[in-house]
């Protein structure tokens, strides 16, 4: 499949150089932008075309409340300027804006597929390692650097050497407790954060078949935590169910076109990988992360690793050292660990879906005393699905803060951080030392399980609670 | 972009494996709009410590940067290049990095130059016993020498290029912008469209 995608979008190919590709959709946000809209300033080019890309406002803005009348209200005097210099791009060079407080605005990796922008065999880049998300659809989408924007604002296109391929096969059924995030948390945790490094991915197998597109996303999400250049999922019957209706799907006759297309993109029966992976559903349980990077993970009812047992001697001393930034003892059950904060959200996890599956588990009952939970929607729009639903009202029941669209917590760029020495239980994406303030322990959960562990200020699951 | 052949400097080693972009220049650093000035965010976290290594009097004046494998996963962030660039690296070695940092140090201008750990450990050894250990890093040949030692790396002959001639990857694609405009002219209509299709 990522041949397909790729050979169909190959502009150029010549011995020894990149493949030059050409690019379907572009999304921009404030952060990775504006050197990029200066560079083309600077050589007078223009963005070749504003068609086929979309800005929105996400790393930085505020999720307290919504500056709606004047950004005055931010008080970040540098976050305020990275925001109005996108603006001021944006109008400069003709390219749509989605701005707080519009409908559309959120999280650049859920506003591009609840748009229906995000559409299987396209291309998709944007200035953002987590552009992966996209390939749930089968589009072939990765993150790249402030140069690459620009790159591909003046062409439309991007050099690229062609990765290798790997097949992640997940067989049989998953427990009706392990949701998407335990499944890939113990896909990086078994291949390493190097394993996927320079392949695209195809997560497929009965398991991928069976989940939902916001599911799908969660996976593909995270393929940038081990290495992957992209995942990608093949597209099917639940794929064009999501997409249909859609407010930049195709209409009318279009629409049967495009689905003859995208049917035609899954990989070929006997296609060969550069390598491959097997995972059986049915093993896995809910699983957490006790260290600093992505794939120092366990299941939720083991308990921290000793350093010790690592063979590999790199490993070792990043264990050592991620336990000693994480203030564990090795032995001590994931279930007996006490967190500060949980927060809900992120281009992860903070999809309508991950929003009920947390409010089934907090529906009449209340979060833990001494315990601050954070719930912000992925999108507005999101926002305003989870408000029609009621499930605001389940949150705020609880205890928790129901806050607007935006990045947050899960990198800590505006206000929304942890504090020194807090720990954290985080639906996000990345448990790196600091990520979410100076100081900050996160540890990795799915929805269900962060719920549970804002009701009994420890790890848990929901299974713990009855 | 600042052409790259042939560079001599001291080094810094830094003995972590697994050195993501968060950690090189994290996040509450990123809110400048310029490519510049972001020196203050380099390994904020670890220089807050006046023993971290890049703190120490020995090795200020380094250009070159040893690092353990792994170097520069997570974020996409190109300010991660840009902050040590600020600060004066002109090549960083490590047995394996994150690939986007990859792409974006080459396309910066900062080499990133692949040498497996038995290499990397000795030249923290070497740099560690003698801080004004030279290093010298030959894009032209692909090899770092040390003394009389030299190791060859790895790097595609149309980066090694790029580098060297200090191009312009946007001017190198506009060469074939009417491959691109008949490319353009044969795509389906019905792919999506941010605005009113005119
Ligand atoms: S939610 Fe987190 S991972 Fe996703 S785009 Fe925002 S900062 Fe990046």
């Amino acid at each position: 499949m990522a041949e397909k995608v790729w050979r169909a979008h190959t502009v150029r190919a010549r011995d020894g150089e990149p493949d030059l590709l050409y690019i379907d959709l572009h999304l921009i946000h404030e952060v990775t932008s504006p050197q990029a809209f200066d560079g083309l300033r600077a050589a007078g080019r223009k963005v070749r075309r504003p068609d086929l890309t979309i800005a929105t406002e996400d790393h930085n803005t505020p999720t307290d409340a919504l500056p709606t009348t004047s950004l005055a209200s931010i008080t970040d005097a540098v976050s305020r300027t990275q925001i109005e210099a996108l603006r001021r791009n944006c109008a400069e060079f003709g390219v749509r804006l989605h701005p707080l407080g519009d409908n559309e605005q959120g999280v650049v990796h859920v506003v591009g597929p609840q748009l229906g922008l995000t559409q299987p065999g396209t291309t998709v880049v944007c200035g953002d390692s987590h552009t992966s998300t996209h390939g749930a659809f089968g589009a072939l989408a990765f993150g790249i650097g402030t140069s690459e924007v620009e790159h591909v604002l003046a062409t439309q296109t991007l050099p690229q050497a062609r990765p290798k391929t790997m097949a992640v096969t997940v067989d049989g059924e998953l427990p009706s407790d392990v949701t998407a995030k335990d499944l890939i948390l113990a896909i990086i945790a078994r291949a390493g954060t190097g394993g996927g490094r320079g392949h695209i991915v195809e997560y497929r197998g009965e398991a991928i078949r069976a989940l939902s597109m916001e599911a799908r996303m969660t996976v593909c999400n995270m393929s940038i935590e081990w290495g992957a250049k992209a995942g990608m999922i093949a597209p099917d019957d639940t794929t064009f169910a999501y997409l249909r209706d859609r407010p930049h799907a195709p209409a009318g006759a279009d629409w049967d076109r495009a689905v003859d297309a995208w049917r035609a993109l899954a990989t070929d029966p006997g296609a060969r990988f550069d390598k491959e992976l097997r995972i059986d559903a049915s093993s896995l349980s809910p699983f957490v992360t006790w260290g600093t990077n992505p794939g120092q993970g366990v299941p939720l009812s083991a308990s921290v690793p000793d350093p010790a047992d690592v063979a590999d001697e790199t490993q070792r001393a990043a264990a050592a050292r991620a336990l000693e930034y994480m203030d564990l003892t090795p032995g001590t059950p994931m279930r007996d660990i006490t967190v500060d904060v949980v927060f809900l959200g992120s281009c992860t996890n903070g999809r309508i879906e991950d929003l009920r599956a947390a409010a089934d588990v907090l529906r009449g009952r209340r979060v833990a005393a001494g315990v601050r939970m954070l719930v912000v929607p992925g999108s507005a729009r999101v926002r305003e699905q989870a408000e029609t639903e009621g499930l605001h009202e389940v949150f705020t029941a609880a205890g928790a803060e129901w806050r607007f669209a935006g990045c947050s917590m899960c990198l800590g760029m505006n206000t929304d951080q942890l504090d020194a020495g807090a720990r954290s239980a985080s639906t996000s994406n990345r448990n790196f030392e600091g990520r979410q303030g100076p100081g900050g322990r996160t540890h990795l959960v799915s929805p269900p399980v962060a719920a549970a562990t804002a009701v009994t200020g420890r790890i848990a699951s929901p299974a713990d609670l009855s | 972009m600042r052409s790259f052949t042939v560079h001599t400097g001291r080094a810094v080693p830094l003995r972590r494996s697994n050195v993501d972009t968060d950690q090189i220049i994290p996040a509450r650093y990123l809110k400048r709009v310029t490519r510049t000035g972001f020196d203050d965010g380099l390994f904020a976290a670890w220089r807050a410590d006046p023993d971290f290594v890049l703190n120490r009097s020995a090795h200020a004046d380094s250009s070159i940067l040893v690092a353990g494998t792994e170097f520069g996963t997570g974020s996409s962030r190109e300010h991660a290049v840009w902050a040590l660039q600020d600060h004066g690296f002109r090549a960083v070695i490590a047995p394996r990095f994150g690939d986007i940092f990859r792409g974006n140090a080459l396309k910066g201008g900062l080499l990133t130059v692949e040498l497996d750990s038995a290499t990397v450990e000795w030249l923290w050894d070497a740099v560690e016993a003698d801080p004004r250990t030279e290093i010298t890093v030959d894009l032209e040949k692909r090899e770092v020498r040390v003394a009389q030692r030299i190791w060859q790396f790895p790097l595609d002959d149309h980066s090694r290029w790029r580098l060297m001639e200090g191009l312009d990857d946007i001017d190198l694609t506009l060469r074939d912008e009417a491959s691109i405009t008949a490319f353009e002219s044969d795509r389906p209509l019905w792919l999506p469209h941010t605005l009113p299709v005119v």
